[in-house]
């Protein structure tokens, strides 16, 4: 089962994880990521989110390489 | 084959020649040439810099490390990022200049754009708004900036950021509608030619939201638009037209500018300010029937996202104000 991890520390805010899959993903006040759910049962469904694609590489899809 | 450029496209033969003669020939080909920074026109002494690649970065970092002053000319995002950063990085002295009134004013709406112009200046940049650089001479072992009006700077390292040419030359012998970059519809696919499909800088597409032709020079959209030409060329058809909504972000100082949808000339802004927290507002954009269609937020990643989803559906402006400013909407007259 995929697990989902996010890099506070690298985080910066720019919140395409919480466009791409808003039940996995949200900001908190001070715009760095927060985890909803640390597992995705259904594979497809990361699939489906993979436009979580994160500029900082602070999320599970990462840069474009 | 990194290293070997390609000088011509053959869309009757369906075949891509590199310099140095070898064909290949596709079945789908991708354009993504993207762009080059506009060339200074006042020459190229040393300590003149672009800043598009790796290498230009790390020069840029090699120079500032010797300190100032640092002259940039062009308040657009280069510019006005690399003053911020210098100025994190220690730079004392540093000017920021451009001919245009405000900062960033192609994206961002003038008073707006004064605010963040604000910002640079409270953070010890010298801003010189709308004057022109007229010369930028090596005098010994450092630089001459001379401006419209007489002044003249001294600067020890300059960036000239002002803008971006397309690197579409090459597809001039293609019979491909060209110039500003390569004409698409509004699958990304080249007018005339379906199977030469173009993504990020290069690519001039039609936007169906908007009517009209774009040409986007950011991050966000060369993502999008390969996964979209993609799963274009794998499964043709399979989706609707490409209309994304644009996002940008810029960071200056503490200040995180997100730019998202449509923005700037000929919008009227209504501004939301963040309570209990200085120096973060969100900007929002209607439409002619009243309809959010973009917003800049400043330091408010939360207000970025709502925006982000309101764009998605049709959403009025008044709504979302409420929504992320925890207000009541303006009265419709000042919307």
């Amino acid at each position: 089962m995929p697990v989902v991890k996010a890099d506070h520390a690298q985080c910066q805010g720019y919140a395409n994880c919480v466009v791409g899959a808003d039940d996995t993903f949200d900001l908190d006040d001070d715009g760095v990521v927060v985890v909803l759910r640390l597992e995705i049962p259904d594979p497809a469904v990361r699939a489906g989110g993979g436009q979580s694609w994160c500029p900082a590489d602070a999320g599970p899809g990462g840069p474009p390489s | 084959m990194l290293g070997r450029a390609a000088r011509h496209l053959d869309v009757a033969g369906a075949f891509v020649e590199l310099v140095d003669g070898e064909r290949l020939a596709y079945d789908d080909v991708v354009v993504a040439t993207g762009a080059r920074p506009r060339l200074s026109p006042w020459g190229k002494p040393a300590g003149v810099h672009y800043l598009r690649t790796m290498e230009d970065a790390e020069g840029l970092r090699a120079d500032l490390g010797r300190g100032g002053p640092l002259v940039t000319t062009g308040a657009g995002f280069i510019g006005a990022e690399v003053a911020a950063t210098a100025r994190q990085l220690g730079v004392e002295d540093i000017t920021l200049i451009d001919p245009a009134p405000v900062p960033m004013g192609r994206v961002i709406d003038p008073a707006t754009a004064g605010r963040l112009g604000a910002v640079h200046r409270e953070h010890g940049v010298t801003t010189v708004f709308g004057t022109a650089v007229e010369a930028v001479e090596s005098v010994g072992c450092s630089l001459m900036v001379r401006l419209a009006g007489g002044a003249v700077l001294d600067a020890a390292t300059v960036v000239v950021g002002i803008g971006a040419v397309v690197n579409d030359e090459w597809l001039a012998s293609s019979g491909l509608p060209v110039g500003g970059g390569l004409r698409c519809d509004e699958r990304c696919r080249a007018v005339g030619a379906p199977r030469v499909h173009a993504v990020g800088d290069v690519a001039r597409w039609r936007h169906a939201g908007y009517g009209a032709l774009v040409r986007t020079e950011h991050w966000t959209n060369a993502v999008e638009q390969a996964r979209y030409v993609a799963a274009d060329i794998v499964g043709p058809g399979g989706q609707g037209p490409y209309q994304p909504v644009g996002y940008v972000w810029s960071d200056q100082y503490e200040a995180k500018i997100q730019v998202i949808g449509r923005t700037g000339v000929g919008l009227d802004p209504v501004t939301v300010e963040r309570t209990g927290a200085a120096r973060s507002f969100a900007v929002l954009y209607a439409g002619a029937a009243g309809a959010l269609v973009g917003a800049v937020t400043v330091s408010w990643p939360k207000a970025a996202i709502a925006v982000r989803r309101a764009l998605k559906v049709d959403t009025p402006l008044a709504e979302v104000y409420a929504a992320i400013g925890g207000l009541p909407a303006p009265a419709p007259s000042t919307l």
